[in-house]
């Protein structure tokens, strides 16, 4: 067996028979639950960089699922923006996976860890499902597992959690949904479900309503999953009151998966020209994409609890990539798509960070951090948060300014001057959400102090290490895909942009 | 007095009809790879009859005969033979679920090996799905307590 | 009319799919919204089901043994009804986890009325 031929296989099956695995040595030793389930996500990392290998080298990989060739079988298909993603995915799963450990000890039952684990395995499979698969009904049947385990983690977290995850099912359910009903809609017309053939077949169609409405039931069904704006109503609920690794891994993961469901069904399954010359769904997207930039970022000022703020920007850059998207050129398409890899990061960064206050604090709301002196509590966890606001604002040698820049720049070439403006504007309220709270852990507290008699010795009170080294991957990781970003581009994202842009 | 006497009749009759329905899905379990039937459809009748076996009597007569820990291991067991079955293909050197490679250890031709391997499939999906639904239903039944005598 | 008729399969799904998408969206009780979300679920299969379909007495796919000549008109379109299959699957388990959230909104708050529960949240705040 060769394993660089079956990796694609590979890193869907792995979790999988690891995550039932886990269920039966749990019953029998809990602590192995942990550590399995670290290993095989190292495992699933190395086998998806071997991918990124492979394709880098040699083209595009096509796996056939049981010897069947393509029209009739399951192909999985991995060009350069599959790998891509299946790196981001794995990566950081293995990254949250190993963070996981001390954050789900304090927040749920010793006797349901096993299913914490497997419920986690079972995330990354669908996730990576989705990444590798060339089948659209494959994804859906991928997107739901992804789904099921999300709103089954998600139920695991505070008081609130349960309602959350309802409202998300409900949600979620409605946008899986569609997206089957645009499968359907294609399979009448076409009689195939292969993207390849799809692609081959339906120019020739591009003028039925059928079409037309199965593309508008794709495009509805995949906003409702990535929360895109005027449907993003259960994302802030859902992943507020998630626990913080879930929101960390889900956060940082569905979403981007979702955006690339997205670009798939528009650049591949149909032809770039689909979505600009016979439907204007560019152009409504772009405004979309306008509005949730907008709207995104000026609920986030509002919000006193850190994580819902979070989750409000996150609101907003699904507006960034969609925007990237839809303006429809090469440097804008580069943008979405490294945007796609820095926010992922940036976002399991935060959120781990947040995990690791709300660890030793127990609280989320902003105005408590006047008086935590967080920057002589947890210095090292707060060094790390300061990296990523900076990136998150924008400021160059860091990941965010890259990205935001390609994006700008972008929408600028195509001369949609509001639309570079919303993307400045949303940077300028991303500094003042991030330096609001930056100088409550940094001055405030320095200030306050001075009145104090100076006696009592503020008790360093530092995150556990199993924490602060994912915390520092992470910050790490966006400084180094920051010098790095040229070579992404040159050695991978510049493949990924679709023919006639 | 006519309570308890529907009781009996409820209550042999289904244990009468248990072990039909569990042939039955046995039926459809072992015909799925060349006529219609197959795991799901087969797990979900072993399941009713589990259901069925609450229903009449309480969550503990069923409970006695398949603990959680049992339905936890059926569930892992069930997709293991799936997943196993598809990592042997890719043992013995072809893709995965290419079951036609697996008459290099059974004792039949490839197009015979292809509906054994799918056999094989069958069973693991529906035992898998069997455990499933039972849980599931135990556990909504209870209301995620498990230990309630009846159902109400 | 004639358009009504000749694609009846097609009105029945999308009236289904609006009724539960409709119970889904309004309706208050919790277990309410799922049954609406099950109906929605139905209609699609149902959809999916119908297109297999062939006019004039197709069956189906089962091949006897012995037989040579196979005739795709004879047969309905076993793909979709496939499909189907697996979207079942995931109906339930989707119908599953969504009753047990249920179940664990009912323990918290002791009520499944959506407006209720904004209520006590309201008042908790």
């Amino acid at each position: 067996m060769n394993i660089a031929e079956h990796a694609p296989i590979l890193i869907i099956v792995l979790p999988l028979i690891v995550s039932l695995l886990n269920t039966a040595v749990g019953l029998w030793k809990r602590d192995l639950c942990y550590p399995i389930a670290v290993a095989t996500l190292g495992v699933v990392v190395l086998l998806s960089f071997n991918i990124m290998g492979s394709v880098i080298d040699a083209g595009k990989i096509h796996y056939r699922l049981g010897g069947w060739a393509p029209p009739w079988g399951i192909e999985y298909v991995i060009d350069h923006l599959n790998a891509f993603i299946a790196i981001i995915v794995s990566f950081i799963s293995f990254i949250v996976a190993i963070y996981s450990k001390r954050s789900i000890e304090q927040e749920l039952t010793k006797s349901k860890i096993p299913y914490f684990y497997s419920i986690y395995l079972l995330l990354t499979t669908g996730l990576l499902g989705i990444t590798v698969t060339g089948d659209v009904f494959n994804i859906y049947v991928f997107l739901e597992i992804t789904s099921l385990a999300a709103y089954a983690l998600i139920a695991i977290g505070d008081d609130r959690a349960a309602m959350a995850s309802f409202n998300y099912v409900i949600m979620g359910t409605i946008g899986a949904c569609f997206y089957l009903l645009g499968v359907g809609y294609l399979y009448i017309m076409t009689g195939t479900l292969n993207m390849a053939d799809l692609s081959r077949l339906l120019p020739g169609l591009y003028n039925s309503t059928v079409i037309l409405a199965a593309f508008a039931f794709f495009v509805v069904g995949i906003a409702i999953k990535i929360a895109f704006f005027p449907l993003h109503r259960w994302l802030p609920d859902a992943y507020t009151h998630a626990p913080s690794t879930v929101s960390a891994l889900v956060a940082s993961t569905m979403t981007k998966v979702g955006a690339y469901v997205m670009i798939r069904i528009m650049f591949t399954v149909f032809e770039p020209r689909f979505s600009t010359e016979i439907l204007p769904m560019s152009e409504i997207l772009g405004w979309a994409a306008f509005a949730a930039i907008i709207a995104g970022s000026v609920i986030a000022l509002g919000q006193t609890d850190i994580k819902r703020m979070i989750s409000y920007i996150l609101v907003a850059e699904v507006g960034y990539i969609v925007m990237g998207v839809s303006i429809g050129n090469r440097t804008a398409f580069t943008g979405a798509v490294l945007h796609i890899l820095n926010d992922a990061f940036m976002m399991a960064c935060l959120f781990l960070v947040i995990g690791a206050v709300v660890y030793r604090t127990g609280t989320r709301n902003i105005n408590d951090f006047n008086g935590l002196e967080l920057n002589k509590k947890m210095p090292l966890t707060m060094a790390a948060f300061t990296a990523v606001a900076l990136s998150m604002i924008g400021v160059p040698p860091t990941a965010g300014f890259f990205s935001k820049w390609y994006l700008v720049l972008g929408a600028v070439v195509a001369q949609k001057w509001i639309f570079a403006a919303a993307l400045i504007f949303s940077s300028l309220v991303n500094a003042i959400l991030f330096f609001r709270i930056l100088e409550k852990i940094y001055f405030r507290a320095a200030a306050e102090h001075s009145y104090d008699d100076g006696h009592e010795t503020i008790v360093r009170n530092e995150a556990p290490v199993s924490m602060l080294v994912p915390i520092y991957v992470m910050a790490a990781g966006i400084l180094v895909l920051g010098f790095y970003s040229g070579d992404i581009i040159s050695k991978v994202i510049q493949f990924t942009v679709p023919e006639g842009f | 007095m006519t309570r308890k006497l529907e009781n009996i009749v409820i209550q042999t009759v289904s244990r009468l009809l248990a072990p039909f329905l569990q042939i039955y899905a046995l039926y459809v379990i072992a015909h799925g790879h060349y006529s219609p039937g197959g795991g799901f459809q087969g797990g979900c009748i072993l399941a009713a009859s589990f259901i069925l076996l609450v229903i009449a009597y309480d969550i503990n007569a069923v409970k006695s005969r398949m603990s959680e820990k049992i339905n936890t291991l059926y569930t892992g067991a069930g997709v293991f033979i799936y997943a196993g079955i598809g990592l042997l293909c890719l043992l013995l050197g072809a893709n995965y679920l290419d079951y036609g490679i697996l008459h290099k250890i059974l004792p039949v031709g490839p197009v015979k090996a292809r509906a054994m391997g799918t056999l094989g499939v069958e069973i693991g999906v529906g035992l898998a799905v069997m455990a499933v639904m039972v849980s599931i239903f135990l556990n909504i039944a209870s209301g995620g307590r498990h230990e309630e005598g009846a159902v109400e | 009319m004639e358009l009504i008729i000749a694609k009846y399969n097609y009105w029945i799904y999308i009236m289904l799919m609006m009724i539960g998408f409709y119970a889904m969206i309004a309706k208050k009780n919790l277990v309410k919204k799922l049954v609406g979300m099950n109906i929605f679920q139905t209609a699609i299969i149902l959809f999916f089901v119908s297109t297999a379909s062939k006019k004039g007495g197709a069956t189906i796919p089962i091949i006897h043994k012995g037989q040579e000549i196979i005739n795709p008109a004879h047969y309905m379109n076993p793909l979709p009804h496939v499909l189907m299959l697996t979207a079942i699957v995931v109906m339930v388990s989707t119908f599953g986890v969504a009753l047990a959230l249920a179940i664990m909104i009912y323990k918290k708050y002791k009520t499944l009325e959506e407006d209720e529960i904004i209520e006590i949240l309201r008042n908790r705040r």
